[in-house]
This record gives C-alpha cells, sequence and structure tokens, in this order.
C-alpha cells in the first residue's frame, strides 16, 4: 500500500512539523510495515501553466511537429516546438521553462529542433512523472490561472509511505486506517473519511438479492445516469492516484479505485445498459463460465462467489468483473456496486483462478462490513459532482445477518501476557483507541470495531494494548533456569560423524534434495530398485527435477563434478541428510479439527502418511586422497577409502562393521562392499561403476560410499566397560596363509577367531592384523598369500611358547577347515 | 674379580699400588682425550669408568684392607676417580659442543617444507553456526527438538492457526507433494516441530530446533528454496513477553557479544499473537554508522540494526491445537534463518556460495564456527 502523506494528513491531524520519517517510525512502532519512504517531485521545478496562444503545423518531417505561441504570463509568449496534437488554441497547458528540471533531474534548456528554436517544452504527464506512459501532453482545466507553478498547484510534491500489509490488519490497506494508526500514534485527531452522513433512501434501486448468505452478508446498489463518459479525471485525482500507484483510467474507474484507496471499500460499477434482470449473489452452478476483465475464460467452481443477473454470471465476486457488463467509454448509465464478503471464500477463488486483484487483496483480508453504504453513497456523490451524473433515488440494500463479536477479557491480561503492569485504565483506553467498546471492571467485555475483524481473542486485544503502549517499554527478564539434559545420543552421533568425516579430510555440501528421474538411470538403477520409488513435488521449481531424493548420492556427484570443473582435482566430499523413502499405499493423512488436539488414533494416521525419512551420510571421493609431494608418492583415492569412511562412521558411534562383497548400483560390481552392522545392513561402500562415473562426467575410479546412519544409532554400543589392562609381555605368532583367490580376507580372519576360541583361548587372543597381501608365481595359479600377525597375551601369566603355538595351530587348523588355507612355510 | 678376603693380606693388592692407581688414571685420561665422537667417548667411559674399570675394580679393593691402610688408599683411588670423571666431563661437554656446532647442522633439514600429505576436511558452516546458535540455548537448559522435512499440512499450517486458503499460508510459497491435496508438504518453517514438541514432551517445555527448510523461491544471492531455521520454544507457567526479550537477549549475547540491544516491532505471524520481528544492534558498529557523520557499516548497511528473526507469545489457540490449557500455560517463540544469520555474522555475500558445495567456502570455516 502506497501511501501519500498529503492525504494521510487530511485525516490525521499531524504537526506540519512532523516528517514523513518520523511518521514511519511511528507506525512502524505501532507495528505496520513501512518498507520506503520516498519523496516524489521534490526534484521537479520551473514548470508553470500556460495558453496556447498560436500553433504553425510544420510540415516535412516524418511525425507532425507543432511550432506553438505559449502565453505563460510573461509579457511575450514563447516559442515552443511539440510533438504532441491533443490540443487546441487556448487550452492551458504546463510548460517547463529553459532552466527547469522534470522528474530524474532531466534539465531543460532552450534548444533548436526542426529548425525552430523551441523556448521550452510542452510536458505531458508521463514527463511530470505522473504516468507510466502519455499519448499526449496534459491539457488542463479552462479555469487553471496562468503563469502558475504547476508543482505547486497540482500538489506534486509528496512524500509516500511503501507500506507492506500483514494479513491480520486488512483496515490498513486504506488511508483511512493508516491515518487513525498514525493519529493514535501521535496522539491527535482522527477524522474519518466514512463518517459520512448517508441520506435516508426510501425505496430500492437496482433490483438486488443474496442468494447464498455464506458467500456475502451485505450487499448495496447504487445508480447514477446520464454521466459524461468523456469527462477526463481532475489533476488532483489523477495526481493522488498515481501517488498511490495506480494508473489513471476513466473518471468512473478512477472514483471507484480512489475511494477503494481512501476507504478500503472495493466498489465495482456496471453499466446499466448492459444488465438484464435482477441480481443475484449466488455460488456458481455447474458448467458456468464467465469472461473476465483480463479476457480469459473461466471454467467456473460450485464454490465461487458470483454476481449474476438474467444472463448468468457478470461478475467473480470481489475479485475481478465480467467483460459483458463492463463500463466503456460511452457508459452513462452506472450501477455501483459495494458489498461484503466472505474473505475465506475469496482468497480460495483467487487461489482457484490464479487471480490477483487490488479489490481481493483487501476482501481475502477482511473489509469492514459498515463501510458499502458510505462508500457507494460516496462514489455516486463524486461521479455528480465530477462527471454530471444524475443520482437515482434509492438504494439496494440486500443483507444476511452477521455476527456480532464480543470478547471477555481479564482486565490484566495484557499484564500479564507482557509482564508489564499496566493497569486497568492505560488498558481500557488503549482499546478504545484502536475503537473497542469497552463495558467492565476487571473483567472486560469487548466489542472490536467493524473494520477490526482479526481481533477476536484476548490476545490479540493483548497486542493491541502492547504495541501501543510501545514494544520498547517491555522489559528484559533474566531467563530461567531449566534442567535440560543436553543433546541426546543420536545428535551427539551427528556431530561426531560431521567431525571425524572432516578431520579425515572430507569437506561437508549441502546439496538440495531435489533430482530428476533420468539420475535413477545415470545411477544405473534397476528398474525395479526401491530408490527409484520418490516422492514427487506437485509444484517442483524446474519440472526436470520434479523428485525428492531417496539417495544422496546423485546430487553429490554434481557437486564433486562442480569442483572438478574448478580446477581442483583431489576432491573428497560427505553430505549427512534425510532421504525420503515413501511408504506403499500411504493414506492421506487426516486434518483434525484445531480447537482440541488430536487424538492418539488421529496424530498414528498423520505419521503413517508421512515417508520414511532416514538420516544418512555419505562421501564421494576422486582422484588422490594423499597428494604426491616431496615425501614421495601420492595415493589415488580407491574403494578401500570410501569403505574406511564407513569404518570412521560406525566407530564414531561405537559399532564395528562387517562387510561383505556385493553388487549394488552406483557401484563396481567387483568393487562393492556391503555395510552391516550386527547383521542388518546399514549401507555400501566402494568403486562407481565406469557408467556411473561417465553418466556423471567423473574421472574413472572414483569412489562413495553411503551410509543409513539412522540403522547405525540403534547399534550403538551401551556404556563402555573398562578394559583390563595386563602387563605380562606379549606373545606374538606371524602366519602366511594361501587361500583361493576369491575367499574374502575377512573370511580368512573370521576362521581364526573362530580356530582361537574354539581352543578356549579367545580371551588370550589380542588381536589378529593382517600385514600384507600377496598374489605371485610363488603362491600359485588363482591363489593369494595372507599373512597375518596374531597377538596373544594373558591377563594373569607370561604365556609359554607351546601355549601360543598350540593357539596358532589351532587358528590355522580352522582356516584350512573353512576356507581352504594352507600355512605357507610349513 | 677379586672379591673381599679376609685371609688376604690387603696391602699386597696390586690394583691399590700408588703406581697402578696412577697408571690406570693416566690410560684413563689419555684414552678420554682421544676420544673423538660421543659414541667413542660412551665406550670410554665403559672401559675406564665403568664398573668394570681398573679403577673401579681397585675402589672395590679398599673395603677388604684393614682400617689403617683404607684411609690413605681411599684416598689415592678416590683423587684419581675425580680426575677422570672431571675429564670424562671435560670431554663429553667438549664434544657435545661440538656436535651442536658440526653434526647437526650437518643433519639440518629444510622445515618449511610443508606436509600437506593429509588434508584435512571442512564442516559446512551453516552446520556448524546451526550447532553454536543451538548450543546458546542448549547451555540455558533447552533440549533440542526434531520433525520430519517432509511434514503433515495438519502440522505445518492448520496446528499453527493458519486457516486453510488464508492470506498468511502465502507469506510462506509451499511446496506440495503431489498431489496438490496430498496433506503433506515440505516443510515451510521449523515451526511444526513446535507442535511436535507440545504434544510429546512433558510441561513445562524447553526446546530449539534447527533444520532445514523449504520455500518456491528460485535461488539468488539473497534466497534459497532450501534453508535453515532455528526456532525457540517456551511453554510454562507465567511466561511473558519479558521472558521473551531476555531470552533473546541471552541469544544475542550468546552469539554476538554482550552489551548490544535488541528491539521489537509489532508483526503477524499466526502462530504468536502478540507477535513481533526483533532486531538486534549492529554488532559490528555498535550502531554508530547510523550516527550522523558515522562511518559506512557494511554489515549492518549503516542502518545501525541487523533484523534477526520473528518471535512472540505462543498463540493459545496454537496451545489448544497441541492439547495445553492456555489457561494455565503461556509461552514465547522465537525463530530466525540459519543462512542470514550466516551472511550478515560472517559476510557471505551470495547464497549461491553456500549451495554450490565448492570446497574453497568450506575450507574456510574448518571445524567449528
Amino acid at each position: 500500500m502506497r501511501v501519500p502523506v498529503s492525504w494521510l494528513r487530511e485525516y490525521a491531524q499531524l504537526p506540519a512539523v512532523v516528517t514523513a520519517r518520523d511518521i514511519a517510525q511511528k507506525l512502524i512502532a505501532a507495528g505496520l510495515e513501512v518498507e520506503s519512504v520516498e519523496a516524489v517531485g521534490h526534484d521537479v521545478s520551473g514548470v508553470i501553466t500556460g495558453q496556447i496562444l498560436e500553433i504553425e503545423e510544420l510540415t516535412g518531417f516524418k511525425k507532425p511537429i507543432r511550432f506553438c505561441q505559449v502565453d505563460v504570463g510573461e509579457a511575450e509568449p514563447r516559442g515552443i516546438v511539440c510533438g504532441a496534437t491533443n490540443f487546441t488554441v487556448g487550452d492551458r497547458v504546463p510548460v517547463s521553462l529553459p532552466g527547469a528540471v522534470l522528474p530524474g533531474g532531466f534539465k531543460i534548456a532552450a534548444r533548436k529542433t526542426y529548425g525552430r528554436v523551441s523556448d521550452g517544452m510542452i510536458c505531458s504527464e508521463a514527463e511530470l512523472g505522473l504516468a507510466e506512459s502519455s499519448p499526449g501532453i496534459l491539457v488542463l482545466p479552462a479555469d487553471t490561472p496562468l503563469g502558475a507553478d504547476f508543482v505547486e498547484l497540482a500538489g506534486l510534491r509528496d512524500e509516500v509511505l511503501d507500506i507492506a500489509i500483514t494479513p491480520d490488519r486488512g483496515y490498513t490497506a486504506s488511508i483511512r486506517g493508516v491515518a487513525r494508526e498514525a493519529a493514535t500514534a501521535f496522539g491527535v485527531p482522527f477524522r474519518d473519511p466514512a463518517d459520512v452522513e448517508v441520506p435516508a433512501e426510501t425505496g430500492e434501486s437496482y433490483p438486488a438479492s443474496i442468494a447464498d448468505p455464506t458467500g456475502c452478508d451485505r450487499f448495496v446498489l447504487r445508480e447514477v445516469r446520464g454521466f459524461a463518459p468523456d469527462t477526463p479525471s481532475p489533476l488532483w485525482l489523477r495526481v493522488r492516484l498515481a501517488r498511490a500507484g495506480m494508473r489513471s483510467v476513466s473518471l468512473a474507474v478512477d472514483v471507484t479505485n480512489y475511494l477503494m484507496l481512501e476507504l478500503g471499500q472495493p466498489l465495482h460499477a456496471f453499466d446499466r445498459a448492459k444488465l438484464t434482470g435482477p441480481i443475484v449473489v449466488r455460488r456458481a452452478e455447474p458448467g458456468e463460465r464467465l469472461e473476465t476483465l483480463d479476457h480469459v475464460v473461466r471454467d467456473l467452481h460450485p464454490d465461487d462467489v458470483l454476481i449474476t443477473d438474467g444472463s448468468g454470471p457478470i461478475s467473480l465476486a470481489g475479485t475481478m468483473g465480467g467483460l459483458t457488463t463492463e463500463i466503456d467509454e460511452k457508459s452513462t448509465d452506472m450501477v455501483i456496486e459495494g458489498a461484503h464478503f466472505s474473505a475465506s471464500d475469496l482468497a480460495r477463488q483467487g487461489r482457484r483462478h490464479k487471480l490477483k486483484s487490488e479489490a481481493l487483496y483487501r476482501f481475502e483480508r477482511g473489509v469492514d462490513r459498515e463501510l458499502p453504504l458510505v462508500a457507494t453513497h460516496r462514489a455516486v456523490r463524486m461521479l455528480a459532482e465530477l462527471g454530471g451524473a444524475e443520482i437515482l433515488p434509492g438504494v439496494t440494500h440486500a443483507e444476511a445477518p452477521a455476527e456480532n463479536v464480543t470478547i471477555t477479557v481479564a482486565a490484566d491480561h495484557p499484564d500479564r501476557v507482557a509482564g508489564v503492569a499496566y493497569g486497568r485504565d492505560t488498558v481500557v483506553r488503549r482499546l478504545r483507541d484502536v475503537g473497542c467498546e469497552v463495558t467492565g471492571e476487571d473483567v472486560l467485555t469487548v466489542t472490536p470495531p467493524s473494520w477490526r475483524p482479526d481481533l477476536r481473542d484476548p490476545n490479540d486485544l493483548a497486542e493491541e494494548v502492547i504495541r501501543l503502549e510501545g514494544y520498547e517499554n517491555i522489559p528484559a527478564r533474566a531467563p530461567r533456569s531449566v534442567a535440560g539434559r543436553g543433546l541426546t545420543p543420536a545428535q551427539r552421533l551427528r556431530r561426531r560423524v560431521g567431525r571425524a568425516l572432516a578431520s579425515a579430510g572430507y569437506d561437508e555440501v549441502i546439496d538440495y534434495p531435489f533430482v530428476s528421474a533420468a539420475d535413477w538411470d545415470a545411477l544405473q538403477l534397476p528398474a525395479d530398485d526401491a530408490r527409484r520409488r520418490a516422492l514427487r513435488l506437485a509444484n517442483p521449481l524446474t519440472e526436470d527435477e520434479p523428485y525428492l531424493r531417496t539417495t544422496l548420492l546423485p546430487a553429490m556427484l554434481r557437486t564433486l563434478h562442480r569442483n572438478l570443473g574448478r580446477g581442483f582435482t583431489d576432491v573428497a566430499l560427505f553430505e549427512t541428510g534425510l532421504v525420503y523413502r515413501p511408504r506403499p499405499d500411504a493414506p492421506t493423512p487426516p486434518r483434525p479439527p484445531v480447537d482440541r488436539a488430536p487424538t492418539a488414533e488421529e496424530l498414528a494416521a498423520i505419521e503413517a502418511a508421512l515417508p520414511d525419512q532416514p538420516f544418512r551420510v555419505a562421501v564421494v571421493l576422486a582422484g588422490s586422497r594423499e597428494p604426491a609431494g616431496w615425501w614421495g608418492e601420492g595415493r589415488p583415492a580407491t574403494w578401500a577409502d570410501a569403505i574406511e569412511a564407513a569404518r570412521i562412521v560406525a566407530a564414531e558411534a561405537g559399532v564395528e562393521l562387517e562387510v561383505k562383497a556385493d553388487r549394488h548400483a552406483p557401484w563396481h560390481p567387483g568393487r562393492c562392499a556391503a555395510l552391516f552392522a550386527d547383521g542388518t545392513l546399514v549401507g555400501h561402500a566402494g568403486e562407481l561403476h565406469p557408467r556411473v562415473t561417465k553418466a556423471f562426467d567423473l574421472p574413472a575410479r572414483a569412489c562413495a560410499m553411503e551410509l543409513e546412519l539412522s540403522r547405525l544409532e540403534s547399534k550403538a554400543a551401551g556404556t563402555v566397560l573398562a578394559p583390563h589392562i595386563a602387563t605380562y609381555p606379549v606373545a606374538t605368532q606371524d602366519i602366511a596363509l594361501t587361500v583361493a583367490r576369491d575367499v574374502p580376507a575377512a573370511e580368512v580372519e573370521a576362521a581364526l577367531r573362530a580356530g582361537v576360541e574354539g581352543h578356549g583361548a579367545a580371551g588370550l587372543l589380542e588381536s589378529i592384523r593382517l600385514f600384507d597381501v600377496y598374489t605371485g608365481e610363488q603362491v600359485g595359479e588363482g591363489n593369494k598369500s595372507l599373512a597375518y600377525t596374531l597377538r596373544f597375551r594373558a591377563p594373569d601369566r607370561t604365556l609359554t611358547a607351546e601355549e601360543t603355538t598350540a593357539v596358532r595351530d589351532a587358528a590355522v587348523a580352522a582356516a584350512a577347515e573353512r576356507v581352504g588355507a594352507v600355512l605357507r612355510g610349513a | 674379580m677379586s672379591a673381599p678376603n679376609k685371609s688376604y693380606d690387603p696391602v699386597e693388592v696390586t690394583a691399590l699400588h700408588p703406581d697402578e692407581v696412577a697408571r690406570a688414571r693416566d690410560e684413563a685420561l689419555a684414552a678420554i682425550r682421544a676420544a673423538a665422537s660421543l659414541d667413542e667417548l660412551k665406550q670410554v667411559r665403559l672401559a675406564h669408568a665403568g664398573d668394570r674399570s681398573p679403577l673401579a675394580l681397585a675402589n672395590r679393593e679398599i673395603g677388604a684392607l684393614p682400617p689403617h691402610a683404607k684411609a690413605e688408599a681411599g684416598k689415592r683411588v678416590g683423587t684419581a676417580r675425580r680426575e677422570v670423571s672431571e675429564a670424562l666431563k671435560t670431554r663429553q661437554a667438549e664434544l657435545e659442543e661440538e656436535r651442536d656446532q658440526r653434526v647437526l647442522v650437518e643433519e639440518a633439514v629444510d622445515v618449511t617444507l610443508r606436509f600437506d600429505r593429509n588434508p584435512r576436511g571442512a564442516r559446512h558452516p551453516v552446520t556448524t553456526i546451526a550447532e553454536r546458535m543451538a548450543d546458546v540455548f542448549v547451555s540455558m537448559g533447552f533440549e533440542l527438538a526434531e520433525g520430519p522435512e517432509v511434514e503433515a499440512e495438519w502440522f505445518n499450517f492448520d496446528a499453527l492457526n493458519f486457516p486453510p486458503a488464508h492470506p498468511a499460508r502465502e507469506m510462506q510459497d509451499t511446496f506440495f507433494v503431489e498431489s496438490e491435496d496430498s496433506g503433506l508438504v515440505l516443510r515451510t518453517h521449523t515451526s511444526p516441530v513446535q507442535i511436535r514438541a507440545l504434544l510429546t514432551r512433558e510441561l513445562p517445555v524447553y526446546v530449539v530446533c534447527t533444520g532445514r527448510t523449504f520455500r518456491t523461491d528460485e535461488l539468488d544471492a539473497t534466497h534459497s528454496p532450501v534453508f535453515h531455521q532455528m526456532e525457540g520454544l517456551v511453554v510454562d507457567e507465567g511466561i511473558t513477553m519479558a521472558d521473551l526479550r531476555g531470552a533473546i537477549g541471552a541469544f544475542v549475547t550468546g552469539m554476538f557479544g554482550a552489551g548490544l540491544k535488541t528491539r521489537f516491532r509489532p508483526y503477524y505471524f499466526p502462530f504468536t499473537e502478540p507477535s513481533a520481528e526483533v532486531d538486534m544492534q549492529c554488532f559490528v558498529c555498535r550502531g554508530a554508522s547510523a550516527e550522523p557523520g558515522g562511518e559506512p557499516c557494511r554489515t549492518c548497511r549503516s542502518e545501525g540494526w541487523i533484523e534477526l528473526g520473528g518471535c512472540g507469545m505462543v498463540n493459545p489457540r496454537v496451545l489448544v491445537a497441541a492439547g495445553v490449557d492456555p489457561e494455565r500455560y503461556s509461552g514465547w517463540a522465537f525463530g530466525l534463518g540459519v543462512e542470514r544469520t550466516l551472511m550478515f555474522r560472517h559476510g557471505v555475500e551470495d547464497m549461491h556460495d553456500m549451495f554450490e558445495g565448492d570446497v574453497r567456502f568450506t575450507q574456510a570455516f574448518g571445524m567449528e564456527i
């Protein structure tokens, strides 16, 4: 809402010393979001009024050019070249003389043009900053004084406040509402522009009735006849509309817009000649259509609130008029509508039809129900005064009873909300300031004014008192100390995981969760892969990426690619976040009423409708894990790093991962590890499939890991029991085992452990460490040698060589039995 | 070794003969002088001052002497051993000095070589600042509450007093999960966590929530369709706006240091009533840039104040929808944008930097913020 301060001052008696900035500050403190204060017209000078004395049509140019003699109240007329033709001898016009400055710092000088010296410029509305564009120059009324300062005369200099209207304060979408707030803020008198005596009319005007009182509870019509449609809007009206950011259209339209801006009541004018039969306000019937003023033919919805006549729908109520009954440049007889519609119905139909309009903006935020009579009365009077119309007697006033809102509130409720002792008198005075009727002593009965439909609850009233008393006067009370339990184990784990991965060289990224179906193909996911079942957005930002991620990887691979593209060859990234896995046949969630808590069943039904949203962690790597340097060779990132990243994560959870070979997209089928925690699959890691690195334009052998942290959390070890630290000497046994090449090392180690256990020596085994893997002639084709160090230690004695050899032999025997291992050198 | 032997005439112990003692001493001193390195000196020490050196052996014989002979022999051997010991000490110092002068210099490496063999990673500043913001409240005893990102409209809007079709819903451009009447949205704010916290926790409730939120804004310098919010919620008996101001003051102190003012401006949120937007005094210029003649301030664009977020007293309608008796309990809620906070606290100029994943951006912020 753009509010010219001159207009505001008309209704709020602000002292002259109060500046626009002062007003803005006070309004902000009162809760109006003043976004800017703009000085307009202050940069315009040297424009005076003149009269055309002679017109000489210059010929020989591509367009008509006139050389005019203009009387500007000086001894001699001035010769001025002009390219417009919408004026004649005797017309009064604004003239910028040499030395004048027009909006935007545009300086006027005498200059030679079209073979003449132009001693100034005849101005259009656009040139004066009153319109975006103008077809011709601005012709002033015949009674305009000559040689007068046009800026003064037209009131061009003003300040404009731009106010963002919050949805609860519909009343401030008007000069009336803002002036009331300004007057209260400065403690000065307010004159209500709606405070106009409407003469009692007997009899009906154009016949109308309300068929659906839920959509419209007041509908007023007034009629004028004999309006002169070609009457231009007076300058003051055009200036005001321009300053308020509205285009001047025609006198009739300007009048309805002017009153909407001033009062907040949208008005609609029908061409009387185009109406047929009585008007009925009702909901749409099946199959009805309406072509609105924007030339869109709209299929109407049964919930749409309509103005109809004998021909059918003629207006989408409070939203946009219909084309068939629109007033035009010939309309002389008009029916003016002022009505009060249901805010929520209009909000819905606006959204349904994707329509926005000034009228709808106000109706959906709530319009004063008491305005239609006043606003229509003022409209017909303005049409009569400015456009020569005759006001027909009678007023049509259809209405449905509206509920009167009263709020019962303890007089000290605002005190208890704010933590400030205002006292009853202040509370009552402030409520009256906003227009409430207040009765009662300790408990107040408050009737909010008709323009404040947002006031419904005691807290709404508390806010009025507190904001008018000043939010700045609320003290700060030191926070209470409460006995919180700190972060949960899962929350601490997430933080540790982030720190551990960062310490291990991974950089955290945050990607958008929007993905495309093409991503599933790029990841080489099989057609029946569960990750292809994704939630789709109804209104995605781009149709290319309408799905919600079911894996963190595709976006991360793109981010990896972006970094490589920016010249980083060795990149290791990690990300944590939710993935969204729809539940098959999930129900639509119920929408329980909000005047009570939902039942357990309702809550369960809502939860059942939500997708699974597990928390995941993933890494992607390319290039070197360790760069080459003065110390020697670098080390490329491999599948082993990806699996190690999973182990880093698992270690933070206190979980030992079990690794098994797997074939799972998007990984290389021979270099993919399935990761298990306590028998539960928690993720995968390894080298990416060559098709995947190609699809994402990544270097060959890029690697990735993705793990569901939510599944690890539940596996996390409980309280750690301190180990017994034995101080007896360690006994080590090195063994090299030859096994078939496809035997996983993890199985060999498991067999060794089982052998130790089987020997009853589990308590002696301190560690098994694989220190070498060898393939080559010495171990035979298709075999490999795995070399292990077994460390033994007893808690209570020094182990003998015989003891440890016996345990080692048992371990080797178990490996021989389980995985066909042969002890080398034996 | 000559073991003490009472029957044996000690006077005749050759090792204690003055000539023998002198010879052992001289040999020791000569060897010490001849030692060319610390290693050689170590050998010399063993040979001439060790447990089995001639002087040490001679010393052991003293105990077996008759009392009248002990003093003189002891003095003789003791003097010799002291001389040897002194010489060793001197030579040790000389050789160490020489090593320091020569050998260590020869062993010098270029310590300016960077051993950046294991590059460190970094955490994303949005993550770390969100943790830091939450921790200010956690340190006051708040707990960290959570909720899903794909959320039921009932939690995201209805229960928060956004009536259906109310213009308030348009303040938050919403991603709907297909179809539009699925009843599911990407949460537009962290406020649904308020409802979840109130429905699942015992009163009083003191929680903070940080998390990812979504609105249908195109990514530009100051907007992102995916962003993060932090939200604080208190519901207890006797909570007033004065408590809210106190909590926000504590938050500002925790994040930006002491002595900064805050101010409330009345505003509208459906889920709080009264509602306010809250500004904090600029932590860089402390308001000076807005004074006449003040130095311009980039952080607050010379306004002296920085918009922090929105807050208010929990709307009793919200308490009712969450099963809390508004006659007995009241509360406050406070929310703010994590990215916005990062932007003004750390001078991030473009939202793109936070979501492009460029490692240079993340690296700049390290492990904590």
